[in-house]
C-alpha cells in the first residue's frame, strides 16, 4: 500500500485512513445486508482451531441433513478487529469463536444472545462445564458464550532439577534457588516474560488481589495483596531466580529448558506439544498446578480459552446454536483436543484415557478447580498493557514497587473515566 | 460562459476529492475532539466532547512516543539509504556501456510493482533464524545467527531493509529521468577542462540533480512517515514495540480497539509532522533555487 515507502502513492495512508473513517461512519449508519435463509450456517474460528474446525463439520451435517456449515478462518492477530468492524458493518456470521477475555466488549456491544434459556433445555447444561472456565462468559449473571476449550497456565519445570512439585510459594522459591545451583554458573532457575502480564497477575490472584474495586470503577494495584505479589515477582528477578533481559530469551526457552539455565516456565497447555518436540526426550520434565501463596494448594490461575458466540442478529440462531450443542459435546471437545492439544471445557470429557491417563495434562485437570476470571469490563485488555508497563519497570528498578503501584492505579482510573461516568457513580 | 465550462470539466474530480478526502479528513479532525469508543459504537448517546482530552493524553503516552521515535528513525535511515541506493542505481543503468539497460530498469523496478504482502511472505523465509538464506551466509562467513524480526534491537532494521528494497526501483526511475535531463555538452565542457569521472560526477551530475534530490527526499520521507503495511504484515510492530510505527498506532487504536476519537487524534499530530517536515523541505527547495 501507499505507505510501503514510495512516493507514487505519497499521502496513500492518510487518505486511507480518512477513507475508512467514512466507510465506518457509514457502516454505523446501518447499511448491512442480512443473509437469505437458505445459505450455509456461517462459523468464524481463529488460529488452529480455524485450521481443523473443517474436519469436524461433517459430522455435524450428517447428523442434521439439509444443514449445511461454511467455516471462515481467521488469523488470530486480526480477530479482534475483524470482530469490531464486522458488527459495526452488519456483517457477523451466525456463530463466532472469541477469546473469553472479549466477551464483556461484545456484551457492552449487544452482539451476542443470551443463552440463558436455551441452555435450560439443552442437551449442554451449565453444570457441565468447569465453573471457573464458564464464569468469564457470564456477564451479570447471564451467560454469553459457551466455553470451547480452556487455556490455563501452570508450572512446566525440570523433574530431576526440581524433584518434588512446589505446593507453596515458598517451597517454590527454595527449589527455584536450588535448581540455580545446579544448573551451572549462568543458570537462571524460572522464565518469566517482561511483556506478559499474565504470570504477575496469577501471583496477585493467589495472594488474593482483586485488581479493581469498586463495580470495576477504580484500580486496586496498591492494594496489600497486589502490592506483596508485585514484590514476590520482582524479588524473582532481582535475585537472579528469574532471568531480566534478552527478549531472545523467548526464543531458546526449550534450549535454555534443556540445557537447564531455566528450570521453570509458567505457561499453557499450546506447550505441551512444543516441549516434547523440542526438548530432548532424555529430559525428564513434569507439570504441576500453580503453588499456592495461601490456603489450601493450587493457587488460582487464569481462565483463559476460547468460547462460541452466537450472533444476537443470526437469522437462523436455532440452527446455529445446533452448531454449537455439538461442539460442546465430550466427543467433539476429545476430538478437538486430538486435533489441536486444546484443552476441553467439558468436565465429561476429562474422563477419556487420552487425558486422564497422560500425567502433564492431569497436572491441569488440577487446576481447573482453581480458575480465576480477569475483570470483566471491556477496559481490561489496556489496563493489562499497563501491568506490563510499570512491573518491568519496577523490576529495572527505574521505579519502586510502590511507585509503580501508584503509577498503576493513576493509570487505570484514567483508562475507567468512561466507565465511571456511564455507571454514574460507581457507588 | 468559459469559467462555468471549466468548472463543470473540474467537478467530478473535486467532487471526489471533497467526498473521499476533504470530508473525512474533517470529520476526523472533529473526532478527535471527542472520546468516540467502543461504547459509543453501541450507542451513540454516549459520545462526549472532550475538546483536546486525546491530544493530552497523546503527550503522555509512551507507546505515541516509542512510535514517533520508531518512525522517525526509518526516516532518517531508510530514507538516505532509499535515496544513495536508487541513485546509486539509477548511474548504474543510465551507463552506455551497460547492455540490455531496458532489461535492468525493469527488473529493478519489480519489486516496486509486486504486493507487499506476498514479498513479506518471502522476506519473512529470509529472516528465519534458523533456515533463513540472510544468517546462512552469515554463518558461512563466521557470524553468529541473528534473530532478524525477533530481536528488538534488529527488527526495525529488517524493516528497513525491506522497504528500500522493496521501494528504491521507482527513486531509480526519478534519478533516471533526472539524469537523462542533463546536457551531454555540460559532461564535453567538463570533459574538456581535463574533469575525471568523479570530478564529472561531483561538479555536474550533482549539481544537476539538485531538484531531484529534492523531489525524491521529500516524496520518500513522507512516505516512510506513514510506515505501516511493512510492520503490520511481517512484526505486528513488536518485539517489544521496536516496530510499531504511528501509522500502526493509530490503526491499533482506531480499528482495533476501537478508540476512534484517540486514533483520529493521532492521524491529526501525524498530518502536522507531515506537514512541518514538507515545509522544511520546501523552504530548502527554495533556498537551492535562489
Amino acid at each position: 500500500m501507499g505507505a510501503a515507502g514510495v512516493g507514487h502513492a505519497g499521502g496513500g495512508g492518510l487518505i486511507r485512513a480518512a477513507l475508512l473513517l467514512v466507510v465506518v461512519a457509514w457502516a454505523v449508519v446501518g447499511c448491512g445486508e442480512r443473509r437469505a435463509a437458505d445459505e450455509p450456517l456461517t462459523l468464524w474460528a481463529m488460529g488452529r482451531e480455524g485450521e481443523v474446525v473443517e474436519q469436524m463439520v461433517p459430522a455435524f451435517e450428517a447428523r442434521h441433513p439439509g444443514l449445511r456449515v461454511k467455516v471462515q478462518r481467521i488469523p488470530w492477530s486480526a480477530a479482534h478487529e475483524k470482530l469490531l468492524t464486522s458488527f459495526v458493518g452488519g456483517a457477523m456470521p451466525d456463530v463466532v469463536q472469541v477469546g473469553n477475555t472479549w466477551v464483556p466488549e461484545l456484551v457492552v456491544l449487544g452482539a451476542p444472545a443470551a443463552l440463558d434459556e436455551r441452555l435450560a433445555t439443552s442437551s449442554v447444561k451449565r453444570d457441565d462445564w468447569f465453573p471457573g472456565v464458564l464464569d468469564p462468559n457470564v456477564v451479570d449473571g447471564t451467560i454469553w458464550a459457551v466455553p470451547w476449550y480452556v487455556d490455563t497456565r501452570i508450572l512446566f519445570y525440570r523433574s530431576d532439577l526440581i524433584p518434588v512439585a512446589p505446593a507453596t510459594w515458598d517451597a517454590w522459591v527454595t527449589a527455584l534457588a536450588e535448581a540455580r545451583r545446579h544448573g551451572g554458573p549462568d543458570a537462571h532457575a524460572i522464565l518469566l516474560q517482561l511483556g506478559e502480564w499474565q504470570p504477575l497477575v496469577i501471583m496477585a490472584m493467589g495472594r488474593g488481589a482483586t485488581l479493581l474495586r469498586q463495580h470495576d470503577c477504580y484500580g486496586d494495584f496498591r492494594n496489600p495483596a497486589f502490592r506483596a505479589a508485585l514484590a514476590f515477582y520482582v524479588e524473582l528477578f532481582r535475585s537472579g531466580l528469574a532471568p531480566l533481559g534478552g527478549a531472545a530469551s523467548a526464543a531458546n526457552v526449550y534450549q535454555d529448558f534443556a540445557g537447564g539455565e531455566i528450570s521453570a516456565v509458567v505457561t499453557g497447555p499450546w506447550n505441551l506439544g512444543e516441549f516434547a518436540a523440542r526438548v530432548p526426550s532424555s529430559v525428564q520434565w513434569s507439570t504441576a498446578p500453580i503453588p499456592a501463596s495461601q490456603g489450601a494448594p493450587p493457587g488460582p490461575s487464569l481462565a483463559g480459552g476460547a468460547s462460541l458466540v452466537l450472533v444476537r442478529t443470526s437469522p437462523r440462531a436455532d440452527d446455529a446454536w445446533k452448531l454449537i450443542e455439538f461442539l460442546s459435546e465430550p466427543a467433539q471437545q476429545i476430538r478437538l483436543h486430538e486435533l489441536t492439544g486444546d484443552l476441553p471445557a467439558h468436565t465429561a470429557a476429562w474422563n477419556d484415557p487420552k487425558l486422564a491417563d497422560d500425567p502433564r495434562v492431569a497436572a491441569f485437570r488440577s487446576q481447573l478447580d482453581a480458575l480465576r476470571a480477569t475483570p470483566k469490563i471491556p477496559e481490561w485488555e489496556r489496563i493489562a498493557g499497563k501491568i506490563t508497563q510499570f512491573a518491568e519497570a519496577a523490576i529495572r528498578g527505574t521505579m519502586s514497587v510502590d511507585d509503580a503501584t501508584t503509577a498503576l492505579d493513576a493509570a487505570a482510573d484514567g483508562i475507567l473515566e468512561k466507565r465511571r461516568w456511564l455507571l454514574g457513580g460507581c457507588g | 460562459m468559459k469559467r462555468w465550462a471549466g468548472l463543470g470539466f473540474v467537478a467530478p474530480a473535486l467532487g471526489l476529492l471533497l467526498v473521499f478526502f476533504l470530508l473525512p479528513t474533517v470529520a476526523a479532525l472533529l473526532l478527535s475532539f471527542t472520546d468516540f469508543d467502543v461504547y459509543t459504537v453501541a450507542d451513540p448517546s454516549r459520545l462526549r466532547l472532550v475538546a483536546f482530552g486525546n491530544y493530552e493524553r497523546l503527550l503522555h503516552d509512551d507507546r505515541f512516543w516509542t512510535a514517533l521515535r520508531n518512525t522517525l528513525w526509518f526516516v532518517a535511515v531508510a530514507g538516505p539509504l532509499s535515496v544513495a541506493v536508487s541513485l546509486a542505481a539509477a548511474l548504474l543503468v543510465d551507463a552506455k556501456v551497460v547492455r540490455g539497460r531496458a532489461i535492468f530498469r525493469t527488473i529493478l523496478f519489480l519489486p516496486v510493482v509486486t504486493t507487499l504482502v506476498a514479498v513479506a511472505v518471502v522476506w519473512r523465509y529470509l529472516y528465519h533464524p534458523r533456515y533463513g538464506v540472510l544468517n546462512q551466509l552469515l554463518g558461512a562467513a563466521g557470524i553468529a545467527p541473528i534473530d532478524w524480526l525477533g530481536d528488538p534491537k534488529w527488527a526495525l532494521p529488517a524493516l528497513a531493509l525491506l522497504a528500500v528494497w522493496k521501494g528504491f526501483g521507482f527513486n531509480m526511475l526519478v534519478f533516471l529521468a533526472g539524469l537523462q535531463g542533463i546536457p551531454e555538452r555540460l559532461y564535453e565542457a567538463a570533459a574538456l577542462d581535463g574533469a575525471g569521472r568523479w570530478q564529472e560526477f561531483r561538479h555536474v551530475t550533482m549539481p544537476q540533480l539538485a531538484p531531484t534530490f529534492l523531489f525524491v527526499g521529500v516524496i520518500t520521507a513522507i512516505g516512510y512517515l506513514q510506515l505501516f503495511a511493512e510492520p503490520y504484515v511481517m512484526t505486528q510492530g513488536g518485539p517489544a514495540d521496536s516496530t510499531l510505527s504511528v501509522v500502526l498506532l493509530m490503526y491499533e487504536e482506531g480499528f482495533r480497539w476501537w478508540n476512534l476519537g484517540y486514533g483520529a487524534a493521532v492521524a491529526v499530530v501525524l498530518f502536522l509532522v507531515i506537514l512541518a517536515a514538507s515545509l522544511v523541505q520546501l523552504r530548502l527547495q527554495r533556498r537551492s533555487v535562489a
